[in-house]
């Protein structure tokens, strides 16, 4: 099929971008979108030109690296995959597809389609992550029973890949979805007590720090998010902040 | 503490105690309206002693008056923080696909409704007072008889106000369609997500706005 782009070209993060159209034909309706980005991009080395800048790494759906607003819609219109496992059938010859990177302020581009998403990282080093000491006499992590059902959350919050498809989604650049995921997947689970409420304080303050915004519950990220992680976590996370300044 | 209410978290708890506030009095605002269909002399009754208690007066219409005030204040502080976490706008951006347009737009069904509630104190809250509390009359009486159900029916007859009541109550509807849950969400209670208390959400938001539109059209014709 024969498309036309329209994609954000930006040379840095220091210079005003703008939308630029492509044309790229003879795509196979087989190709993933990113495929569908490479061959663009031999076109525009082939031509002399500066190839489009774009993030991925595994091409598979789990790393969350591949970005991308397609059409208006965090990895574009298909549900519960990354912009790397969508495929061209979604779209039909003749086409004119809108390529932009994830807004948010506190995602600024990097380059074109790149944004920087080590806010994410931050938010993190916060407080995702439980202190075990490695001291050679480590208690087994089965030692202590888990019911099935807080197991089974606990897991469903942890499949966040971290892509940020919920604060580009969000009419309010919220990250509270993701933030959410990696509280409950803690808050779920007894090893995550001891620092259950330091934990959600702190990745709530740095939350704020970078900029993100106050959630509405449109329910947009829960939409839009390639690993179904439900509302239910950002609900988790406000009851966990509550219970931390309370006690 | 004082940290809490100053993280966002903390500012949509805040928002949502504001809005259950608002939403427990929009019902004893239109028990003590709908009365008006039945009974001149219940809505009289009824009128004088939400006007002249001091209970009422000095105590809950302080309360409400700070209820609504924090609530669209709050509304305002969201929604400009929220407008400065957004990066450069998208060029093509289909809201639609995964949310509602209720959910979208609260800010704007909020203005409508903030533009009601002046007129409303216009209307029904400032000649209220000043009967009161600058002319001193607590009777509630004008030529021997309760004033308050003549004055309802006087301020509709004027068509254009009761179609600003219309299409404000519709905007009230659309506002709480998506309020109503989302309240719940904001506090923690996964109970907003549940079938039962979103098809109690819908029909709060329908009938309480649809019964302030049926006694403004009822007045209107009858009088
Ligand atoms: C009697 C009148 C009103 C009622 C019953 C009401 C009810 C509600 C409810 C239930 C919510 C959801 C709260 C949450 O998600 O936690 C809400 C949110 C909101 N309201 Fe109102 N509201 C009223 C008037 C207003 C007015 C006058 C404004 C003025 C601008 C306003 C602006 C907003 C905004 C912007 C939100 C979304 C904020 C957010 O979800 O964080 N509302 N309202
Ligand atoms: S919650 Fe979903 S959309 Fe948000 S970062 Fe995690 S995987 Fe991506
Ligand atoms: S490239 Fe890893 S999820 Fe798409």
């Amino acid at each position: 099929m024969n498309l036309t782009l329209k994609i954000w070209r930006q040379k840095d993060s220091d210079t005003k971008g703008q939308m630029v159209d492509y044309k790229v034909t003879d795509i196979s309706e087989h190709m993933s979108f990113l495929e569908m980005m490479d061959v663009l991009n031999e076109q525009l080395v082939n031509a002399g030109e500066e190839p489009v800048a774009f993030d991925h790494d595994c091409r598979e759906g789990i790393c969350g690296m591949c970005s991308m607003y397609i059409n208006g819609e965090a990895h574009g219109p298909d549900r519960g995959i990354t912009t790397c496992q969508l495929h061209m059938r979604m779209f039909k010859d003749g086409d004119t597809i809108t390529i932009e990177p994830f807004r948010a302020a506190a995602f600024p581009v990097i380059k074109d389609l790149v944004v920087d998403r080590t806010a994410f990282e931050r938010i993190q080093q916060a407080g995702g992550y439980i202190s075990v000491n490695t001291s050679g006499n480590t208690q087994d992590a089965n030692a202590i029973p888990i019911s099935k059902h807080a197991a089974d959350e606990a897991m469903d919050a942890a499949t966040c890949i971290g892509c940020g498809a919920c604060v580009a989604t969000c009419k309010n650049s919220s990250a509270m979805l993701f933030v959410g995921a990696k509280v409950s997947q803690y808050a779920l689970l007894p090893q995550g007590q001891v620092e259950a409420a330091d934990r959600v304080k702190n990745m709530v303050a740095q939350m704020d720090l970078e900029g993100f915004g106050n959630c509405t519950n449109t329910g947009a990220c829960e939409v839009e998010c390639p690993k179904g992680i439900s509302l239910d976590n950002i609900a988790r996370m406000n009851r966990e902040l509550m219970k931390a300044n309370i006690s | 503490m004082g940290g809490f209410f100053k993280s966002s978290i903390g500012r949509k708890i805040a928002m949502a105690l504001s809005a259950f506030f608002l939403m427990f009095f929009l019902i004893i605002h239109l028990a003590v309206n709908i009365t008006s269909l039945f009974s001149e002399d219940v809505f009289n009754e009824l009128s004088h002693f939400m006007g002249t208690n001091p209970l009422v007066q000095f105590a809950l219409q302080p309360v409400l008056i700070f209820g609504v005030v924090f609530h669209f204040v709050m509304g305002f502080v969201l929604e400009l923080k929220n407008k400065k976490a957004n990066g450069v706008a998208y060029a093509k951006n289909n809201g639609a696909a995964n949310s509602t347009w209720m959910s979208r737009n609260m800010i704007y069904s909020g203005l409508v409704i903030l533009a009601f509630i002046v007129l409303h104190f216009i209307d029904f809250w400032f000649p209220e007072i000043n009967t009161k509390y600058i002319q001193g009359d607590m009777s509630g009486m004008h030529d021997g008889n309760f004033r308050y159900f003549h004055e309802l029916q006087h301020k509709f007859l004027n068509p254009a106000r009761v179609a600003a009541y219309v299409v404000a109550f519709i905007l009230l509807a659309l506002h709480l369609l998506h309020g109503f849950t989302s309240a719940f969400q904001s506090v923690g209670a996964t109970a907003g997500r549940k079938k039962t208390l979103q098809t109690f959400g819908k029909v709060y938001s329908i009938v309480i706005p649809l019964g302030f539109i049926i006694i403004a059209l009822y007045h209107h014709l009858n009088h």
